[in-house]
């Protein structure tokens, strides 16, 4: 005899969505209600830097503080990267925070409660000339004195971690097996989510449309949603900083090159490390969601806020990368965007006050590596702000260096590539 | 039952998923996007898209009007980086054989 089957009951989907426990909290953005009167911290700026800072003050007690973004949270180069964290760098200070950034990077999921894809398979910087080369050999040597254990490789030891690469041309590898890469957006909803159950509010599609310098310091600061008096008040705007810190007079010398990126269908994972060219600053990795997620430099574009995509990108990316990974050819390309890098003159972010305004804080001119760094400057910037000691980075980038100001002159950074 | 309505098949977001998503305040149309992943798959939200913005309006209480496309990227169709790799128009760098201009 056929038996009929129980009722289904509806009510269990719902309580195994609750499990959670996500539902239950509160939005984590401010609805269409007006800002408040005041906040101790302003901060423009809803990208990864901005949220970074926002969190990191609200979680050692100052949680009066208000984000205000433009458009939606990482609507600029914060959600348009390509999600590598890496230590291959060529400064020793800009190594140091790096490292300091990927042990963040690894307590992030547990610290912030978000999945972030985090996978360290690596960074593979191949090289086809002796200048390069030396390049790398350079960067390495400094790199092993901090502890980074990057290594040189010949070709076929390259070949040994990627063997779909055709080594026609390629001389030498760097590869630091711990640098990595993660997925972008869900960093910022979880460094979001605990700055609001901290108490910081939120408030999208918010633009600003003036700061007006208060007696006694701080600055009066205009939206459509109504003013917002900061005593303190952060520059997090990327590429957009010259123009909020325009708004006061002050003169920010970076400038906006739109990078383009692009991404595959999903491919079973099968390459491990990032792998980057000098040549042509091609760079490639797969991400926790299969795709093939990579870009291209291609020379001699000028400065632009426009985020239109070209087929020569597309072109020059699909040429060089099918010349490196020969079996990449039949792979499907779903779409293709593009980011501002925000390129400050010496490859070195600008961080700290503005000289001549106290009460104006900068945190820019990362040259489309803001993403990677914003863990330990959110971190930094947040530990300062509450009392801490400055830590070396607020003496060195700082906006005077530019106008022959205070030393120390930090070295320039010219390992900004991909 | 929302977790049974399927809204991007690409992706599995279902009407659960949207309703969270707009309960956490992602609201805006760029926003579901990437807080569920929904058009981000094979179709790029071809299938998709009309279905979400629907399903938005009415849990935001806005007129269907009221919500735009999410910015449409290229390629318009999935396309092999082989035939890409052939267009004339890509950069020369000082390497390419077949170099004209050098970087």
């Amino acid at each position: 005899m056929p038996t009929t089957p129980p009722p289904f009951d509806e009510e269990e989907d719902a309580s195994r969505a609750d499990v959670s426990g996500e539902i239950r909290l509160p939005a984590t953005l401010e609805g269409a209600g007006p800002l408040p009167d005041r906040a101790e911290v302003v901060i423009v700026g809803g990208g990864v830097v901005g949220l970074a800072i926002a969190y990191n003050l609200a979680r050692r007690g100052l949680a009066d503080v208000v984000v205000i973004e433009r458009g939606y949270l990482a609507e600029g180069a914060s959600g348009r990267n390509g999600g590598g964290v890496r230590q291959q760098w060529s400064t020793e200070l800009n190594i140091r925070l790096m490292q300091e950034s990927v042990d963040l990077c690894r307590r992030f999921a547990v610290d912030l409660g978000v999945n972030v894809w985090f996978r360290q398979g690596g960074y593979l910087f191949l090289a086809r000339t002796a200048r390069e080369v030396a390049r790398l050999d350079k960067n390495i040597a400094i790199q092993n004195r901090c502890g980074v254990p990057t290594r040189m490789l010949e070709p076929g030891k390259a070949r040994d971690i990627v063997p779909e690469l055709d080594l026609t041309g390629i001389v030498a590898a760097a590869y630091n097996p711990t640098d990595g890469i993660l997925f972008p957006w869900p960093f910022l909803w979880g460094y979001a989510r605990q700055a609001a159950a901290h108490g910081v509010r939120i408030f999208t599609q918010t633009p600003v449309g003036g700061l007006e310098p208060q007696k006694g310091g701080g600055y009066l600061v205009h939206t459509p949603r109504g003013a917002v008096r900061a005593r303190r008040l952060i520059n997090a705007t990327g590429a957009w900083s010259p123009r909020l810190a325009q708004m006061i007079g002050v003169h920010v010398p970076t400038y906006p090159i739109r990078h383009e990126i692009c991404s595959s269908e999903p491919l079973k994972p099968f390459l491990r490390p990032m792998v980057s060219e000098l040549t042509s600053g091609l760079y490639c990795s797969q991400s926790m969601r299969g795709e093939i997620v990579g870009g291209v430099t291609i020379p001699g574009h000028g400065s632009t806020y426009g985020m239109g995509s070209t087929l020569e990108f597309l072109a020059t990316y699909a040429r060089r990368l099918v010349r490196l990974m020969p079996i990449l050819g039949e792979i499907k390309v779903l779409r293709q965007w593009a980011g501002p890098y925000d390129q400050s003159p010496d490859g070195n972010p600008i961080l700290g006050a503005a000289p001549g305004h106290p009460d104006f804080f900068l945190a820019c001119g990362f040259v489309g590596h803001g993403f990677m760094m914003a863990p330990i400057v959110g971190k930094l910037y947040g530990e300062w702000l509450t009392g801490g000691e400055p830590h070396e980075i607020f003496a060195r980038y700082t906006l005077g260096r530019f106008s022959g100001g205070a030393p120390p002159v930090p070295e320039k950074e010219d390992f900004n590539i991909g | 039952m929302a977790g049974k309505i399927v809204l991007c098949r690409c992706e599995d977001v279902t009407l659960a998923d949207l309703e969270h998503c707009v309960s956490r305040g992602y609201q805006d149309i760029e926003e579901v996007k990437r807080y569920t992943g929904f058009g981000t798959g094979p179709c790029q939200g071809k299938e998709c898209l009309a279905a979400v913005a629907s399903q938005l309006a009415l849990l935001t209480d806005q007129s269907p009007a009221a919500i735009p496309p999410f910015t449409s990227r290229p390629p318009l169709a999935p396309t092999p980086l082989r035939l890409l790799a052939r267009d004339p128009g890509a950069h020369r760098f000082a390497d390419d054989p077949d170099s004209e201009r050098s970087s």
